[in-house]
């Protein structure tokens, strides 16, 4: 691809989802965008983003936005994370919110659904240590495809083997033909709904707990610093962030401090949480 | 270095697992039936044993049921990988002690995530 289209590609990733291409990305062009440059009958991914160029065609765009954007993710993906919100987060919520109200949490870029599933599984598992204290998760992302995906709780053999313990597997999923479907009963407390994390987070209200993971490894130095700020905003003042194993708040914000060896874990630097977990 | 005994009738497979637990630092022994199996067992009790289910001679199922009942044979974690993928047989596995199991065709990266949830290899 010549520097011209790249660049392109890269100017319109960017205006769409924030999301930066690195020059040494380029191998992934072929891999996401050659099924949607057969599909829309261009010769190759080249004369497809030639024709990008010259259309200005908002559903082709979004097309490519959402190839380029979506990455392929796993149950209880990295662990920590979700041994951190057993250890950490539960307790706290447990020992600080009513019985019969509602925790909420949300999963930034959700994907396929393994997140929060995750989290809907460790939820009913852990229910009793909850003492009364009920929870739902919004899950979004920037691409519909996915969600859909997530939505219908179906994944197939080989997505079911990775990151999910045999018992959990036997517990909360039933065979359906090839595929593997997740208890109904945990979808219940889901909601997915597809977000840009460059819109404004007001319409969403205030969270207990954000999962945002290895999505803010794809913005620039700006962006990133923006998206921190404005999820302070949106989570309470006693709650906690989750970010992925590479991701860090440094230099970006100062609204969020890590919270001392549990790694991917922050909290509100203006009311740390921490001082009533530990 | 942890011990890993494979077990499958198929010499591709145990050819395949043997190459991606040595990557895992694993050191490997194998075996082509449960009989096989059961006898290395009583020589040297490995750390972990992958293990198929439908062999000649002893099946996985079987050898998992004898092996339990042997002097020291609740300490191998037990990881089957087989081509049976139904619930009947899932359950049945977990029941006899199985700690883990793969549905065939596995990767690496689903042998690796099958060790780790099993306690073998941290993440």
């Amino acid at each position: 691809m010549n520097n011209q289209d790249f660049t392109f590609l890269v100017n319109m990733l960017k205006k769409n989802s924030g999301h930066i291409l690195a020059a040494d990305k380029g191998y992934l062009l072929d891999s996401r965008l050659g099924p949607i440059a057969r599909k829309e009958n261009f010769d190759s991914v080249d004369a497809l983003v030639q024709a990008m160029r010259t259309r200005n065609d908002e559903r082709l765009n979004a097309t490519v936005t959402e190839a380029m954007t979506t990455n392929e993710t796993f149950f209880f993906r990295d662990r920590t994370p979700f041994d951190l919100f057993k250890s950490e987060v539960i307790p706290h919520l447990a020992a600080n919110r009513t019985a019969g109200s509602k925790v909420k949490i949300w999963c930034a870029a959700a994907s396929s659904g393994q997140e929060p599933y995750s989290l809907a599984m460790i939820q009913r598992e852990e229910a009793a240590r909850m003492k009364g204290v009920q929870h739902s998760i919004l899950a979004t992302d920037i691409s519909e495809k996915v969600l859909n995906k997530a939505k219908t709780g179906l994944y197939s053999q080989f997505e079911v083997q990775r990151g999910l313990p045999v018992q959990l597997m036997v517990k909360y999923f039933e065979k359906a033909g090839d595929l593997w479907r997740i208890d109904p009963s945990l979808q219940q407390h889901i909601t997915f709904r597809k977000f840009n994390l460059l819109d404004s987070f007001r319409v969403m209200g205030q969270f207990d707990v954000v999962f945002c993971r290895n999505v803010l490894i794809y913005f620039d130095q700006e962006t990133k610093s923006d998206i921190l700020n404005r999820l302070a905003q949106s989570i309470a003042p006693d709650g906690f962030l989750f970010l992925g194993a590479a991701e860090t708040v440094m230099g970006l914000t100062d609204a969020f401090a890590p919270v001392p060896g549990k790694r991917g874990l922050y909290v509100r630097k203006d009311k740390p949480a921490i001082a009533r977990v530990a | 270095m942890k011990n890993c005994l494979v077990v499958d009738d198929s010499r591709v497979i145990r050819k395949v697992a043997r190459r991606i637990l040595e990557d895992m630092k694993f050191a490997c022994e194998e075996a082509a039936d449960g009989a096989q199996a059961l006898a290395q067992c009583r020589k040297t009790m490995p750390d972990a044993i992958l293990l198929d289910w439908n062999m000649p001679v002893m099946s996985g199922i079987d050898f998992l049921r004898a092996l339990r009942k042997e002097e020291g044979g609740e300490q191998p974690v037990v990881v089957f990988c087989t081509t049976e993928n139904d619930m009947g047989h899932i359950t049945e596995a977990l029941r006899a002690g199985a700690n883990e199991y793969i549905m065939k065709p596995f990767d690496g990266e689903i042998l690796s995530s099958k060790f780790a949830e099993a306690g073998l290899v941290s993440v």
